[in-house]
């Protein structure tokens, strides 16, 4: 039961043959029984998800009309504020606080019946490609125990790859949901910017954050797509406008006539072999099906990594300001007489990882006087060459396509001393968040040179996120014909499946 | 080649408030350089006329009606506080009369 889809898992409750207690179990076991070698979750409540699972049980024995995804377990990111909950983004200064409130997501998944079994580990404050950077240890993936889950979304994402959960919420900033869902074999979406509140998600870099699903099928992502998306009074930036029909589009995967755009600048030199690849036999996939593959040119994506590294650390240095060991969180070297300045110094100091500072340090700078105009003046300017070189290519095709990431799953430690190689793993990501627009990836198949999963990104345009399924399905249903199932059951067992 | 020295560090960290140590202040100084030199690359170009973008969404400000609308208990704010006394948020001194 634990293998099949949400989709396949609704129509069961649906059915009757099992209720949304014993689903509920079964994932408990299931964590108990692989989570201490994977280690995707920073907290699970058991107790609390099977009193979940027992309402939505009730109701549907009283006859009540309930969601699609009512009784189903999910995995949510430590960085949505869930009331009375641990909620840390993987930081130790947030270690053990408990938020008086629900984010607008989870608030949406109570109330679409959503059994939620607890937070997953992330990359401290959703910094980072890899959740080594978790001030509580990393996560291990799924596939491979010696190598990264990507990040920072790694806990969502290795949690539905090791069968703990039929779906997820992560975060994508510059990739946090794709990048991570292409390593360990599952589909995440980055929705539009604005397609999903932001209140409640504990904020990293305010104009390129955006919450999203994550599950084994493009379905599975659709209807918890359709769950989470919609307008919110509470979120300023939200939009105001329907929420795409992801899960219809999901269900036609009709790609006849289509013109997909191939960009020029996210392939080639630095991307492995393997995953080349897999891309290509997935573009000839799409071709056959009736797809019209033309190639665009995007020249100044080459500036947006360095453009994004200044972008959201120097708005990370303003929004972590708030952890000032004043209101809540961590507060450390309170002795006699210590002036509140030397107490934030002293907290933030002892509450703050590696990577955090470093961000904190390049955002200050780049926004010091002096630098602004040369640093974060000038990457703002490349974000509007990037937002006009997305407009020109989508007047060329309906969607753009890239590998997800150039490499595959890497080791535990081979980039955590080297920033720059691990930036360099959101390459291909994070040009659709400079531009606010939405991504998908989905599994294309297993690198021959490692046997590792890759993904396959679909990009389109603001609130057009319907064709990221459309394209999505239509290549996933002719993969999983020609491989006989889907790639996520040729994962290791890690023992104890039932 | 960029480079940034441990003073220079030592500065910034001093304005973003965190204490840190000797070691963390020359190994940051000592990996800046190489993450400037990677960020420097937005100067390549020429930007003479682009305009600059700080959010990918056109903003305009948004109303409410001024009616209260339902918030947190002065206990639930203050729920997660270090320290706190007759409901307000306790901080440790802030002007110096230590001195």
């Amino acid at each position: 039961m634990i293998k099949n889809t949400a989709a396949q898992m609704s129509a069961s409750l649906a059915k009757g043959e099992i209720t949304s207690v014993e689903l509920t179990k079964l994932h408990l076991d299931r964590i108990a029984d692989v989570d201490p070698k994977v280690k995707a979750f920073l907290h699970v409540d058991g107790e609390s998800a099977l009193n979940q699972a027992a309402a939505v049980d009730a109701d549907r024995a009283s006859g009540k009309k309930l969601g699609p995804l009512a009784g189903i377990p999910l995995a949510l990111k430590d960085v949505l504020a869930q009331q009375g909950v641990p909620t840390t983004a993987g930081s130790k200064i947030l270690q053990g606080w408990k938020p008086p409130y629900d984010s607008t997501v989870v608030a949406k998944l109570k109330a679409a019946g959503v059994v939620i079994l607890g937070k997953t580990n992330m990359d401290e404050f959703a910094m980072g490609s890899s959740t080594e950077n978790s001030g509580y240890g990393p996560t291990f993936n799924p596939w491979d125990l010696t190598r990264t889950p990507g990040g920072s979304s790694g806990g969502s994402a290795a949690a539905v790859s090791a069968f703990e959960a039929p779906l997820a919420i992560g975060s994508d900033t510059g990739g946090s949901i794709r990048q991570p869902a292409a390593l360990t074999g599952i589909v995440g979406v980055r929705p539009t910017y604005g397609a999903v509140s932001r209140y409640g998600l504990i904020a990293y870099s305010s104009s390129l954050d955006q919450a999203g699903p994550f599950g084994r099928t493009v379905l599975d992502t659709a209807m918890l797509h359709e769950v989470i998306a919609g307008h919110d009074p509470r979120d300023a930036t939200s939009i105001n406008a329907p929420v795409p029909a992801v899960v219809a589009a999901a269900k036609s995967g009709d790609v006849k006539g289509l013109k997909i755009g191939v960009i020029k600048q996210l392939q080639g030199d630095g991307y492995q072999s393997g995953v080349q690849a897999r891309f290509n036999e997935s573009l000839e996939i799409l071709a056959s099906l009736g797809a019209e593959i033309v190639q665009v040119d995007c020249p100044s994506f080459e500036y947006a990594l360095a453009a994004y590294y200044l972008i959201a650390p120097s708005e990370c240095s303003s929004n972590l300001a708030r952890f000032d060991a004043m209101r809540y969180g961590l507060r450390t070297g309170e002795s006699d007489g210590a002036s509140a300045e030397s107490v934030m110094n002293s907290t933030r100091e002892a509450g703050f990882g590696r990577e955090v500072k470093r961000r904190i340090i390049l955002g200050t700078y780049a926004l010091s006087s002096g630098y602004y105009d040369a640093y974060y003046g000038s990457a703002q300017k490349i974000r509007t060459l990037i937002i006009e070189d997305y407009k020109k290519a989508f007047t060329q095709a309906d969607v753009l396509v890239s590998p997800t990431s150039p490499i595959t799953a890497f080791k535990i430690g081979e980039k955590s001393e080297d920033p720059i190689a691990m930036y360099l793993a959101d390459v291909a990501t994070i040009p659709v968040n400079l531009a606010g627009i939405c991504g998908m990836s989905l599994p294309a198949g297993l690198a021959e040179e490692d046997n590792l999963p890759v993904g396959f990104q679909i990009m389109a345009p603001a609130m057009q996120d319907q064709r990221l399924y459309q394209v999505g399905a239509a290549l996933e249903a002719a993969l999983v014909s020609k491989w006989g199932g889907h790639l996520i059951s040729k994962a290791p067992a890690l023992g104890g499946a039932k | 080649m960029s480079s940034l020295s441990r003073d220079e560090v030592a500065k910034l960290a001093a304005l973003a408030r965190i204490e840190m140590s000797e070691a963390e202040l020359v190994n940051l100084s000592s990996q800046f350089g190489s993450i400037l030199d990677a960020v420097a690359r937005v100067q390549e170009l020429n930007l003479e006329g682009v305009k600059a973008t700080s959010h990918p969404q056109p903003m305009e400000n948004i109303f409410r009606e001024d009616v209260v609308q339902p918030s947190l208990t002065p206990d639930q704010a203050l729920s997660g506080a270090p320290a706190q006394e007759e409901q307000r948020f306790r901080v440790p001194q802030i002007l110096g009369e230590a001195e």
